[in-house]
């Protein structure tokens, strides 16, 4: 019951900062461009809740602003990688002559630090929002692509895959109609994971001054901005900082909540298979 | 010797409240063999755990009923004396003989330690008698076999190494639930033979439980045979096989297969499923799929009532008129 | 007449991998050396212990398992070395009813698409849902209240029907039965072995059904095939299997079968083999028999015996020393 209660509020909280920045312009009081030369480090108020930055603006308008180009880096990541990944997954698992070969590739891709390598693929294509979601893909599709491959394998030898092929039905099919279908709970997790872990990224490469074009209000740009204040204005790093913890922890227990939604070896399913009078039998 | 009185045993799931053993009774006597005979869902498991309170607390509740072993009432005993009678006096052994050992210790250590709970002896003492015990059930070369792990046996043989390790407290029952279900059938006729061999040398009384009519009619005095939690019908092995008087058992004879029937004869067909507990049928369990189901089925369930010495029956229909009844189910 | 299937001298086996290069340190012959044939409308039972190697035979038949060596022929042509699209057209008239009903259907496709799926393989998609519906009502499910459910919502044996159903949809010739009834609860096990005999007149099929249960394979089978560690130890016809049984290791099993009649239990011999099944990896030499057998002698542990006629007219033994008359267990009084 607790982590159920977990789970909804992690949801809450996610649709609250993603509806919240996509309608942003409709009701932030004050403009995250705004310069006032008077108005510089202020501390959180009334007026600004979570004060102002160096050059006055307000930090409240440019944290919800720059959830923006995080969600929408981590979803854009999370869709390619995953698309990207559970492609190889399934062909990989279910065509076992391309296994080796496309498994080398993709273990070739995993000997780099995820974060390692995107630093070095934006530094060579240059810092723009293409190309960090490019960079991330490329980062996090070889570990989305493993999962789905042993997700396959586990599948594999299931006698329905078995009983389609007897019946003629096409590789195509089998592998879209039957496989796809039963591998989607772990693929469904692990892209939230991915979500989670391209806001991070991308927050870090933004930090590292190879992210975001620092112009573009985002959580890394932001936290790369205040360092130097940090002494004087601390609320000008925390608040970026607890927005990013907010958001990635609320995916990860989002995460862990599907994964236990779906799990086949969760008790109750087990029950059900193993000991029929333990349940109803179906009717 | 074990006499169960009105015995209810409770489970509780999402789905609802399973009323998995629904007032069973009977006894058995020191030295014999009863089969329980049932489909899956039927309670027989449940049952056979209940009986040194094995099923797991929660979903298992035991509203009412008394299991009374030797005078003692296993359901309200304490946890102390509950342990030491397990293994003791009364042993299970389990259809899967894999899970039922550990992986990663050597048969002999896991033999050893059964030995050593239940008796106070010497490790050279408790070695010599596992020697023994593999000897008794069976196990060729038992000395170098004591080294071996559970995985580097066959199920046969796993399943004698069980039967060894529920021997070493010489208990005075033993309970079997499916032991050859999971075996082939000349594996499960040598582990038949192993546990009448048993029982003619200690005199150890049996509770058999299975799916197979044929199994219990090679093993057991007595059968009960269980439909949806209650024992519907109660007889000497004889009784229950030449003098049926339950349509359940009845139908269930004639729709098995058997290797010394003419091969062209149709098998009886039970329509259905056997039915969901939560959620039991009005009146008798067994009616929606009886062939001789009439109004005075739906109104309450049959008590198990006399047909013979020793012989109880739970359905409406006396014998003689089951008797007039299956000549017509035959002809049609 | 030529056989409808027909099986020749046909060997499956299996490297066993080991250590980090997989290299092959030796193999498993799961099938090794099988003469089998099934003629029109006839039910072949095999029958044989676990590891015998007929859940292999019955894939190989099927086209899931690619034979080391030998021939395997549908209505007298080869399709051993088929080409993907050959097995595409042999399929249309071979189909498969597996052993689990819990796992052989999709979970996550409702159980009309299952069964429309062999029609929509082979473009028979003219009337799908009529046909769908037919289906289901030959295999004596509803289709009103079955059409849109989805596996988990069905009993075993309903799941098997469900089975039942795909195999049959495209009216095949020959189906394959790979243990269909051994998972099922003893009260529903009659209701699917009733529908398989039931179809079989009305579709005019043939079946290769493979069982452990002798007792199942006694009441459906017209000619037996006893299978051992990988090879055909006896083939019998529906009149001999029981009665005449010539394999020391046939009759073991028949004596071992428990039957539901105690008088007949309490009189009857058992053969009691001794020791365990020796490991495909490693077969016996000879006679693969010869280590259980009770009637083995030196001559089992260096030749090997054939399947041949020896006594009983039909009725083929793979034994030096069949098991005569006299000296049978009677298993009917």
């Amino acid at each position: 019951m607790m982590s159920k209660k977990r789970n909804l509020i992690a949801l809450a909280i996610f649709l609250l900062i993603a509806l919240g920045t996509i309608t942003a312009n409709l009701w932030l009081p004050l403009s995250p461009t705004a310069i006032d030369a008077e108005q510089r480090l202020l501390s959180p108020s009334a007026a600004h809740w979570f004060g102002t930055d160096d050059f006055g603006r307000d930090i409240f308008a440019r944290v919800v602003v720059a959830a923006r180009v995080s969600l929408a880096v981590g979803v854009i990541v999370a869709i390619v990688a995953t698309v990207v990944g559970t492609l190889i997954g399934l062909i990989s698992g279910y065509f076992r002559k391309t296994d080796f070969i496309l498994m080398r590739i993709v273990d070739g891709f995993l000997a780099f630090p995820a974060l390692l390598l995107a630093l070095a693929l934006v530094a060579a294509l240059g810092g723009s929002i293409t190309n960090i979601v490019i960079a991330l893909t490329i980062a996090f599709f070889p570990v989305m692509s493993r999962v789905v491959r042993s997700a396959v394998l586990q599948i594999n030898n299931a006698q329905y895959i078995e009983a389609a092929k007897t019946t003629g039905t096409n590789n195509f099919v089998i592998l879209f109609r039957y496989v796809l279908p039963n591998v989607l709970s772990p693929i469904i997790v692990q892209s939230t994971f991915i979500f989670a872990k391209a806001i991070l990224a991308e927050a870090a490469l933004s930090f590292l001054g190879v992210g975001v074009n620092p112009s573009t209000p985002t959580w890394g740009n932001m936290l790369q901005e205040s360092q130097i204040y940090i002494t004087i204005a601390p609320w000008f790093s925390i608040f970026p900082g607890v927005a990013i913890v907010i958001t990635v922890l609320s995916l990860n227990i989002l995460g862990d909540g599907l994964r236990d939604a779906f799990d086949p070896h969760s008790m109750k399913r087990k029950k059900k298979k193993r000991k029929p009078k333990q349940t109803a039998p179906a009717a | 010797m074990l006499e169960v009185n009105d015995l209810h045993v409770h489970l509780e799931t999402p789905a609802g409240l399973v009323k998995a053993v629904d007032g069973v009774s009977f006894r058995l006597e020191a030295g014999q063999t009863i089969g329980i005979v049932g489909e899956s869902g039927s309670g027989k498991s449940v049952l056979a755990h209940s009986l040194t309170k094995l099923n797991p607390e929660p979903p298992a509740t035991y509203p009412k009923g008394e299991i009374l072993f030797q005078g003692e009432n296993i359901l309200t005993m304490n946890k102390r004396r509950l342990r030491s009678m397990r293994g003791n006096e009364i042993a299970m052994i389990f259809q899967d003989p894999m899970s039922s050992l550990n992986p990663v210790f050597k048969i002999g250590k896991q033999l050893i330690e059964a030995i050593q709970t239940h008796q106070k002896l010497s490790k050279k003492e408790a070695q010599q008698k596992a020697i023994e015990l593999l000897t008794d059930v069976g196990i060729p070369d038992p000395e170098r076999r004591m080294q071996s792990y559970p995985h580097q046996f066959s199920g046969g043989m796993r399943q004698r190494v069980l039967i060894a390790i529920a021997l070493a407290a010489r208990p005075k029952l033993l309970i079997a639930d499916e032991p050859t279900t999971a075996l082939d059938v000349t594996i499960q006729a040598q582990i038949i033979e192993l546990l009448k061999s048993i029982q003619q040398k200690y005199g150890t009384a049996i509770i058999m439980i299975t799916h197979d009519l044929g199994v219990v009619a090679n093993l057991a005095d007595r059968i009960l045979v269980m439909y949806a939690g209650k024992i519907v019908e109660s007889a000497s092995t004889a009784d229950i096989f030449y003098k049926t008087a339950m349509p359940y058992t009845w139908s269930l004879l004639r729709s098995i297969p058997r290797l010394d029937a003419g091969a062209s004869e149709r098998l009886l067909h039970i329509e259905g499923q056997p039915p969901n507990l939560i959620d039991p049928p009005q009146g008798c369990n067994f009616h929606p799929r009886c062939p001789f189901a009439r109004d005075a089925c739906l109104q309450e369930n049959p008590p198990l009532g006399e047909r013979g010495p020793g012989h109880l029956a739970a359905c409406v229909l006396s014998q003689p008129e089951f008797e007039k009844e299956k000549k017509g189910v035959l002809l049609s | 007449m030529t056989a409808l299937l027909e099986i020749k001298d046909l060997h499956v086996h299996f490297p066993i991998k080991n250590g980090t290069f997989q290299k092959k340190t030796g193999k498993v012959k799961a099938l090794n050396g099988i003469d089998l044939a099934v003629n029109k409308g006839e039910v072949l039972g095999i029958v044989g212990e676990s590891g015998c190697g007929k859940s292999t035979l019955a894939r190989s038949i099927v086209g899931l398992q690619k034979p080391t060596s030998g021939d395997i022929l549908f209505n007298g042509e080869a399709y051993t070395d088929a080409s993907a699209k050959e097995i595409y057209e042999l399929r249309r008239n071979m189909q498969m009813v597996f052993q689990d009903p819990y796992t052989s259907l999709n979970p996550r496709m409702k159980v009309s698409d299952s069964i429309a799926a062999p029609l929509k393989a082979y473009k028979q998609t003219k009337n799908l849902e009529s046909r769908v519906k037919e289906l289901m009502e030959l295999v004596g499910l509803n289709p009103d209240m079955h059409y849109n459910r989805l596996p988990h919502e069905f009993s075993g044996g309903q799941r098997q029907r469900i089975g039942i159903a795909r195999a049959i949809a495209l009216e095949p010739k020959l189906i394959v039965c790979d243990e269909p009834v051994s998972a099922l609860d003893v009260s529903v096990q009659a209701q699917v072995i009733n529908l398989f005999q039931d179809l079989q007149k009305k579709l005019n099929l043939t079946y290769v059904f493979i069982a452990h249960d002798l007792s199942v394979i006694n009441h459906i089978a017209d000619r037996v095939a006893v299978m051992y560690l990988g090879k055909v130890m006896e083939k019998s016809n529906r009149e001999t299997f029981q009665a005449h049984a010539q394999h020391p290791y046939t009759n073991a099993l028949l004596s071992a079968v428990p039957l539901p009649d105690p008088d007949k239990e309490r009189t009857r011999e058992r053969i009691v083999l001794k020791g365990e099944l020796p490991s495909p990896a490693n077969p016996p030499s000879g006679c693969v028999f010869h280590t259980r057998c009770p009637k083995a002698t030196e001559f089992c542990k260096t030749n090997i015996p054939v399947p041949e006629e020896r006594g009983v007219p039909g009725q083929e033994v793979a034994c030096f020393y069949p098991v005569g008359e006299e000296e049978k267990v009677r298993i009917t009084l």
